[in-house]
């Protein structure tokens, strides 16, 4: 299953990385570890939804809804 | 002395403390100079390691990776790229923290593969009890091949252990820690057949990135071995994919991390900071603190130097013997000095502010909570540095445009950040507005305050209005990329702190400082010297037409009258008059021209250069400010020259016109070509001449 991305984790929920669309996601992203295998975590969310706080492979990180969407994770794998 | 130089280059991510590591090693043996040609700063210190052994430390710029993002991780790989250059490391120092090691590592096997003799230091060891991590040094050092330093910079553990690990950096392996060619044998066995005596990885950068070093011919690279675009950054993901099973195997069996121990205080206080409601209450009510500070705070310190200057000139005057070269150092060098010396203050306050913050880890959370709202005016949440940064300088502050990502949203930024008011505005605006409005109170404010603060708030909304504009002008096809690291909140450290603020004043002041000065002398020697018959003799006619009209007259005014024949004829008179019918609808008269004019190199010359004028055409020796000689100016009809309509007319000027080189310069620079300070030039000082026109025209 490979149907979800990064922005349908809740506050404080934690998935595994699938996959990643390579021509979306930025170099120094991958760089920092948000590749297939490692995990995501939400820590905050900005007062207007708007850009998110992840921890990616244990990197503190914020990024926009945009990007968050091109990072697909496993569904099952939520927790 | 010492006999032996060690050359080491300190590399490690952005937030690891390799600037403290730093600071530690070299304490204030400290240089910060320009990489030629880019305005990067190069910061290089000296470090003692024993009687006869020194280290010359370069610390490069903060870098995630080998993959050049930027300008300033450019410098980073063209510098461990090129055997040839001065400062090639002798020994590498990769700085990372205990916290995000498996990130930080990433760096450090890549540099490895350059096989230039490495060394890793492990910050911030004070924090792995408290985050229940734990670390196997022994193992690690074989796992990566290297020697470990585990330092904590913060309470000064370690530091001499990495001067003995330089000292002996003979020692360090050069030996890579993994075969990345893997990813693409074939590939890699083409390019090694190619170039037998280049080291593979140097290859694969030059492929990759856009340096050209080791006097290879890019084209022979190019022709062979080019891939398409998407292709290579496929490559550059299974690299990096592989360097990091690597990290990630060597940590399973080097590294503990007991999760229940990780405190949630960090998590408590992003609730609270990035609150919708008092996440930005406490921002704001920072900013008011920061105001408060440069606009109150500073006037004590400020109210000094500017009378010590004052004092400081007339005493030259009456101890020095009369001639030209007093005059030069009385009206020219000293007032020019105390013009750069007075924002000492307010400068270095900013600056202190703006290291706190960005030390401590808040800048991130301000940053992460404006995003979305700037995002509306095409600007990026990291606009917010430059912005607030621009209240200072809008020089450090379009440099700091740099890291946002996004070339439109960071080229709106660059062109709106000279609107904002920086300090330099802040003594134009502080004589006009005590020249033309009254030390009345309305409801208990300050009336002048109320100006200055009502002239902030304008910059701003036009700023924010021109984003607007810019927007949705430009047709810039560019990916949003967006991706702020969010350090965890630490407690500045003092020395940091100290440090940035001192580097960052002494910049300000060597470099602003430069032009004012250049420019009091000239404008000194314009204002004193003249062509023809009308300078040279200008005692002889206006005595005689004094005497001619037969009526009594005391010497001093004489006198007076004289000097001002005199500035009227000297070469700035002359240049003041030619362009006086394009300043006069706006309320202007030439001596306003002059000052106009001469501040396109730097606003704060204004204040400057009505003060040379004024000293140059007044004889008297008395020790007046020259605010009180400008509200005494009157016109030819005996109006006064600073009245209520051309002070405001010339408030308005000088808050949105384009006048400093030196911001033009860096905009040429960070933009690469100069289409877009000209555009910055002719967009804000018309619309500056406009305004200032319909505010002149309307209220005279």
């Amino acid at each position: 299953m490979e149907n979800s991305n990064a922005t349908v984790l809740k506050k404080g929920q934690m998935a595994q990385i699938s996959d990643i669309n390579i021509d979306e996601i930025p170099l120094k992203l991958i760089e920092m570890g948000c590749l297939p295998g490692n995990t995501i975590e939400l820590i905050q969310v900005a007062p207007m939804g708007d850009p998110l706080f992840f921890s990616i492979n244990d990197a503190k990180v914020a990024i926009r809804k945009k990007t968050a969407q091109e990072i697909y994770i496993l569904q099952d794998s939520i927790q | 002395m010492y006999s032996k130089t060690i050359k080491v280059a300190l590399i490690g991510n952005p937030n690891v403390g390799k600037t403290s590591v730093f600071n530690q090693l070299t304490g204030l043996n400290q240089q910060v100079g320009n990489y030629p040609g880019i305005t990067v700063d190069k910061k290089t210190g000296i470090c003692k390691l024993n009687q006869i052994t020194k280290a010359k430390i370069i610390d490069l710029p903060g870098t995630y990776s080998l993959n050049a993002n930027s300008i300033d991780e450019n410098v980073v790989i063209e510098l461990l790229l090129n055997k040839n250059d001065e400062d090639f490391p002798d020994v590498a120092v990769v700085v990372t923290e205990v916290e995000n090691l498996k990130r930080n590592l990433l760096l450090f096997t890549q540099i490895k593969d350059l096989e230039i003799p490495t060394l890793l230091v492990i910050n911030m060891s004070d924090r792995m009890k408290q985050k229940g991590i734990e670390l196997n040094i022994p193992l690690l050092e074989t796992e990566l091949k290297t020697k470990i330093a585990l330092i904590s910079s913060r309470k000064n553990i370690g530091i001499e252990y990495i001067k003995e690990l330089i000292l002996n950096y003979k020692n360090l392996s050069t030996e890579a820690c993994l075969n990345a060619s893997s990813i693409d044998e074939e590939y890699f066995n083409r390019l090694k057949k190619a170039f037998p005596n280049q080291l593979l990885y140097k290859l694969w950068l030059v492929i990759t990135q856009d340096v050209n070093f080791l006097n290879l011919e890019r084209n022979t690279i190019e022709n062979n071995f080019t891939r398409s675009h998407s292709d290579l950054k496929k490559l550059q993901q299974k690299e990096t994919i592989k360097r990091y099973q690597f990290i990630n195997d060597t940590l399973k069996i080097t590294q503990k991390i007991d999760k229940s121990k990780a405190t949630d205080f960090q998590s408590k206080l992003d609730n609270i900071l990035t609150h919708k409601v008092f996440g930005y209450l406490i921002f704001f009510g920072i900013l008011l603190l920061i105001f408060q500070s440069i606009f109150d705070w500073s006037s004590i310190p400020m109210d000094f130097i500017d009378t010590t200057f004052s004092k400081f000139s007339a005493l030259t005057k009456e101890s020095l013997p009369k001639g030209k070269f007093t005059d030069l150092l009385s009206d020219g060098i000293i007032p020019g000095i105390g013009g750069i010396i007075i924002f000492i203050p307010q400068i270095a306050f900013l600056f202190l502010f703006i290291s706190v913050l960005e030390e401590s880890g808040y800048m991130s959370r301000v940053v992460f909570l404006m995003d979305k709202i700037m995002r509306k005016f095409g600007l990026s949440g990291k606009s917010i540095v430059p912005l607030i940064s621009g209240t200072a300088c809008a020089i450090p502050a379009i440099m700091s445009a740099r890291n946002i990502e996004n070339w439109k949203e960071r080229l709106i930024t660059i062109l709106i950040t000279p609107f904002i008011t920086c300090s330099a505005r802040l003594p134009v605006y502080a004589i006009l507005i005590s020249l033309i409005i009254p030390e009345k109170r309305f409801l208990g404010f300050s009336l002048q305050g109320l100006t200055l603060m009502a002239l902030y708030l304008l910059a701003f909304v036009v700023a924010i209005g021109s984003a607007y504009l810019l927007n949705k002008a430009l047709k810039l096809k560019c990916k949003s990329y967006f991706i702020v690291e969010m350090p965890s909140y630490k407690v500045p450290l003092l020395k940091n702190v100290a440090l940035n603020v001192l580097e960052k004043t002494k910049a300000f002041v060597t470099g602003a400082g430069k032009i004012i000065l250049a420019l009091s002398v000239i404008l000194w020697f314009l204002g004193s010297h003249g062509p023809g018959e009308n300078f040279n003799n200008a005692q002889e006619i206006v005595e005689k037409e004094v005497y001619s009209s037969q009526h009594k007259i005391n010497p001093s005014v004489i006198e007076n009258t004289i000097s001002a024949y005199k500035l009227e004829n000297s070469y700035i008179g002359i240049m003041g008059k030619t362009i006086e019918p394009a300043i006069k609808p706006l309320g202007y008269d030439w001596k306003i021209g002059i000052a106009v004019v001469s501040s396109f190199a730097a606003r704060e010359v204004f204040v400057g250069t009505l003060a040379t004028i004024y000293s140059v055409g007044n004889q008297s020796e008395e020790e007046a400010t020259i605010k009180m000689k400008m509200a005494e100016d009157i016109d030819a009809n005996g109006n006064k020259i600073f009245n209520f309509a051309t002070g405001i007319s010339l408030l308005l000027f000088y808050a949105f016109a384009m006048q400093c080189v030196s911001t033009l310069a860096i905009v040429k620079k960070e933009t690469n070509s100069w289409k877009w300070p000209i555009i910055q030039l002719v967009f804000m000082s018309g619309f500056a001449y406009v305004v200032a026109l319909i505010a002149y025209q309307s209220l005279k």
